[in-house]
């Protein structure tokens, strides 16, 4: 479902961000990206959504190469990834429903669908009732938790998310991480970003580390590599 | 999953976002809106002037007239024959015949020579038709063609075209009309940056919106949506504003051209805009409108891409 062979990523600012990164995520598969801050995460998620394109290398993301793809196919590939970020992203002077509806307006469909599918994903994260409510009157955690609704609304094949727990007291960050396993459940590919490694042991998945740009380890069921168990 | 209503529900969600975007800044909204408004307005007041004195020429058209001086020795008879001749001509609306008798005491009468004309073995003056064209045919060709032909009388003298200032006064209204016409396009190239701008700063206050929408799969496109939606309400806003401030301006200035009208005898005052021109206004101030936030959003939507933070 994701293959990266051999990607570098250099910034404009000359920074090298990844060098010669090779990974794979299968089909319905989870898995979780650790590493300390300035690793590399992010730009791993970023070629993965195609907020970046690779310096070196090549990523396939459903089998689509995306340093090749033209411009005017972006949208119409963003539109099959749900992207979940720390800082949640809303818009906030729209309600709740028009910000988990935003994925299915541009891809324009129609007002009941948008409805329900709201709806359901509102349920799923635990907000029904909340539609007519802005983004600034929730706490934290229901902000992020509007952001995942946002992202599994259009239900994505794959969902990526940059520190989801980062903000949220360990139950919620439980919670959160439940519902992507039962999204995973479905069939939906999720790859991780996370400082937390409580939450990676706790999972029993596969995790790749990442130090300066570099992958520095892979271990399934949860087990850490040595490098990051130590930290 | 999408059908027409969907995609008119579409639209019409991007048209009441846009409205209501400039209904949250009244007071922006209006700067933009009264500088569009004038700068519309400048060209059509101007037209309504050229209209107005398009209009004021055809009244002047009983003025134009013709002097016919007859050769010395034509007979009376022979002059009312020639009149009666003449107002036989499509073109001719009236003919008058001064004889040189009524001439020379118009003459004495006024010029205080009575003495001296006393003096005069005979009367010098000759008889003259007075030939007034009809409002149809007081215009340059058709009163040059009607020239010719009474020049071509064996008891014509010579013929005196009295409305040459009619030619250049039609003139005039032609190079007024060209300069209407200069003024209006680069007005209307003026009012395409002003929204122009506005749109691109729109746009920079908008940036995190816009990036959230291309991030879900936004299109260009789709985000470019309500960016012309709001450029359409500018011009549509600013054309009715230029209609306002011409008819206020007229109303207050009537009156006064009433007045100078009247001490020439005439009632003409200028004919406000129609509901034609109001049409126009709307119509081409929304296009204005929707090309300049199209210029914007075409040069700058595309700069502005998603990040992951």
């Amino acid at each position: 479902m994701i293959t990266f062979e051999a990607v570098a990523k250099r910034y404009r600012n000359g920074r090298e961000a990844l060098s010669n990164i090779s990974l794979h995520l299968a089909p319905g598969e989870m898995v979780f990206l650790t590493g300390r801050s300035g690793a590399g995460k992010s730009t791993v998620l970023k070629l993965i959504a195609l907020l970046e394109r690779p310096t070196r290398g090549r990523v396939t993301v459903g089998g689509e190469n995306t340093g090749k793809m033209p411009a005017w196919h972006v949208p119409a590939f963003r539109r099959r990834i749900g992207v979940v970020f720390q800082d949640h992203r809303l818009l906030v002077d729209r309600p709740v429903f028009d910000n988990v509806a935003l994925p299915l307006i541009v891809a324009d469909s129609s007002l009941k669908e948008i409805d329900k599918r709201v709806r359901a994903a509102l349920d799923q994260v635990g907000l029904r009732g909340s539609e007519r409510v802005l983004p600034a009157e929730l706490s934290v955690g229901e902000q992020q938790r509007v952001g995942i609704a946002r992202a599994i609304v259009s239900r994505p094949p794959i969902l990526i998310a940059d520190e989801p727990t980062g903000n949220l007291d360990p139950q919620l960050a439980s919670e959160v991480m439940a519902l992507f396993r039962r999204l995973n459940e479905v069939g939906v590919t999720v790859l991780v970003a996370t400082h937390d490694l409580q939450l990676v042991r706790e999972s029993g998945l596969r995790s790749i580390v990442i130090e300066n740009g570099r992958i520095a380890g892979s271990e399934a069921d949860g087990a850490l590599p040595i490098i990051e168990a130590h930290r | 999953m999408s059908g027409p209503s969907s995609y008119f529900a579409r639209h019409a969600q991007a048209l009441l976002s846009s409205a209501g975007h400039l209904a949250r800044a009244p007071i922006a909204t209006t700067f933009t809106v009264v500088v569009m408004g004038l700068a519309l307005a400048l060209p059509l007041g101007l037209d309504v002037l050229v209209r107005g004195a398009r209009e004021a020429t055809h009244d002047f058209s009983g003025a134009v007239s013709i002097s016919v001086y007859l050769k010395a020795g034509v007979a009376e008879a022979r002059a009312n024959q020639l009149a009666r001749t003449a107002r036989e001509r499509p073109a001719v609306a009236t003919v008058e015949l001064i004889t040189a008798t009524q001439a020379l005491a118009q003459f004495r009468a006024q010029s205080g020579f009575g003495d001296a004309l006393d003096a005069l073995e005979g009367n010098p003056l000759p008889h003259v038709l007075v030939v007034t064209p009809r409002q149809a045919s007081a215009n340059p060709a058709a009163m040059e063609t009607l020239r010719q032909y009474l020049a071509a009388w064996p008891e014509v003298d010579a013929v005196q075209l009295d409305g040459d200032w009619v030619t250049r006064f039609n003139a005039m209204l032609a190079l007024l009309r060209q300069a209407l016409l200069v003024s209006a396009g680069l007005l209307a190239i003026g009012v395409v940056a002003v929204v122009g701008n506005t749109i691109r700063l729109e746009i920079q206050n908008r940036r995190a919106e816009i990036e959230v929408t291309k991030l879900v799969g936004g299109t260009n496109g789709f985000v470019r949506r309500p960016f012309l939606y709001t450029g359409a309400l500018y011009g549509l806003l600013g054309g009715l504003t230029a209609w306002l401030v011409v008819v206020v301006t007229l109303a207050l200035l009537n009156p006064a051209i009433a007045r100078l009208a009247h001490t020439y005898g005439s009632s003409f005052t200028l004919a406000g805009p129609g509901v034609r021109d109001l049409g126009i206004l709307l119509g081409g101030g929304a296009l204005l409108g929707w090309i300049g936030s199209w210029l914007a959003a075409a040069r700058h939507l595309a700069r502005i891409e998603p990040g992951a933070g």
